[in-house]
């Protein structure tokens, strides 16, 4: 079995074959970090280049450190501090890095398709870490390593997301995700936050969160950005967790072995209730730190090829 | 290519029940040693040793695997990376003998790479080495403390060991490239 595109653009273009390689990959990296020397050679003397377009604490930091475990030397451009700011363009910005010999691409950017944007102008294998909101694939991989971890499989799993499904790019990645590996994925939020055609994609969607919560498996809650209200998307927080706000009362509608999952960071009171976040069926904490490895895999697995054939 | 089966489950037994005797043998007691199989088939004999070692000596040992894909040397060659098997050595080997458990030795860059994920996980008091069968044709300074079976091969032969845990059956296959058609070996 083997990864058989050279990039991570999207999970739309993966094989439920290619999806189960890389979470079994990440299962034995999580023994890397367990260690007390957090270290291996897999990757030395390739660099990989964060290159951070939009800000991003969590995922650049999850990404950096499984860089740093499989030792490749990394390089950290942000958006906030570099030549952008003087008004290159992104594919100038590339084709200035590329003459610094990368061997790989991290790149998070508000506009989907910055990858393919940039393919032409590198030799170097390419992670998307989120495009606009089109994908989001290693929150999706490490969304489905949790949940396999906790679950034992995707097949007939009732899976709800529930929240601003609009302009989420992590809801997208992991429908693409979970459907293809047999799971049954609901979605729910205000009918203003729910973008028309999402049935086409082999969801079901709904409004009616109580309804919704019922029998579910798995509950993953979408982060509400704050500035949202203020274009009107829904009157005001305090109702919004009136009617979408994951309580402990209403999460006794779903199977009594739960999960409750989030991509972070969380509003509290907002989207759930703190008992949630912090209560037994909550596996957040559990999403972050299987981001390392699942992180770890996709870059070994892209960039850790060697010769097939052991040689003894 | 001509193959040719060397050994079957009986004669593969039989040389791994001597292995086991002369451990036993060189380490009296076996006080404080632990067995560590090479994935992939270095860990099935690995646990082989071990119930002869117990069976003949009523010694138990511990068992681990090592995964040594991440400690690798030919990276850098076209390919895909490999199937990671994970490392899984639950007790401490600090202080300990260690004896590394592979199926093949060959040009010894396996046993490099094994030598340097085991000191990543701690530090032994000394490591030994054991494999089943010993082909030649080093490329790095490494020897076997206990050998199964010597084998002379020429560089462009094929050793395969195939077992139950593994393959469904226990056979030694010797593959070797037809005299005058000048394929070089990938190995």
């Amino acid at each position: 079995m083997q990864m058989h595109q050279k990039d991570l653009v999207g999970i739309e273009s993966l094989s439920a074959q290619e999806i189960t390689l890389i979470l079994d990959t990440a299962d034995k990296m999580a023994e890397v970090s367990r260690r007390p020397l957090k270290k291996v050679p897999a990757l030395r003397g390739k660099m990989v280049v964060n290159l951070f377009f939009e800000n991003s604490t969590r995922t650049r930091s999850s990404f950096e450190i499984a860089e740093k475990r499989l030792s490749a030397d990394t390089l950290n451009f942000s958006a906030s501090t570099s030549s952008l700011q003087k008004g290159e363009s992104l594919v100038d910005t590339v084709l200035n890095l590329e003459r610094m010999q990368p061997d790989c691409y991290v790149m998070r950017h508000g506009s989907p398709g910055a990858c393919q944007l940039i393919r032409p102008f590198t030799k170097a294998v390419l992670i998307n870490a989120g495009d606009g909101a089109h994908e989001h694939p290693t929150q999706a991989l490490l969304d489905a390593h949790t949940i396999r971890q906790k679950k034992g499989g995707f097949r007939g799993l009732e899976v709800l997301i529930a929240g601003d499904i609009a302009h989420s790019r992590v809801v997208r990645s992991n429908i693409f995700l979970l459907t293809k590996m047999g799971a049954k994925v609901t979605l729910c939020g205000p009918a203003t936050m729910l973008p028309p055609h999402l049935d086409s994609l082999g969801v079901r969607v709904t409004s009616d969160f109580d309804r919704a919560l019922e029998g579910k498996d798995v509950v993953m809650m979408l982060r509400i950005q704050l500035e949202r209200q203020r274009k009107g998307l829904f009157p005001s927080l305090l109702e919004y967790y009136k009617y979408f706000g994951l309580t402990e009362e209403r999460l006794k509608r779903a199977d009594k072995d739960v999960i409750v999952m989030h991509p972070g960071p969380i509003n509290r009171g907002v989207e759930m209730a703190s008992e949630v976040a912090d209560g037994p069926y909550s596996v957040i904490l559990d999403q972050v730190e299987n981001g390392v490895s699942v992180r770890m895999a996709i870059l070994y697995l892209l960039l850790g090829g060697g010769d097939d054939e052991a040689s003894h | 290519m001509k193959r040719k089966k060397l050994f079957d489950a009986a004669g593969i037994q039989r040389s791994l029940g001597r292995l086991a005797l002369e451990v036993a043998e060189r380490l009296h007691g076996c006080q404080d040693v632990v067995l560590i199989g090479i994935h992939r088939r270095g860990v099935p004999l690995a646990r082989r040793v071990a119930k002869a070692l117990e069976k003949a000596e009523n010694i138990v040992l511990p068992v681990g695997a090592l995964d040594i894909n991440l400690y690798r040397d030919d990276f850098s060659s076209v390919g895909t990376a490999p199937v990671l098997r994970g490392t899984q050595v639950e007790f401490p080997i600090e202080g300990k003998t260690v004896i590394l458990v592979d199926d093949v030795l060959f040009t010894g860059r396996t046993i490099r790479a094994a030598l340097d994920a085991l000191v990543d996980i701690g530090r032994p008091a000394r490591v030994q080495l054991a494999v089943l069968v010993d082909r030649g044709h080093r490329e790095l300074p490494i020897q076997a403390d206990y050998v199964g079976l010597s084998l002379s091969t020429r560089r462009e032969d094929h050793v395969e060991l195939r077992l139950k845990e593994i393959d469904g059956e226990d056979s030694l296959i010797l593959e070797s490239p037809e005299s005058g058609a000048g394929k070089r070996g990938k190995r």
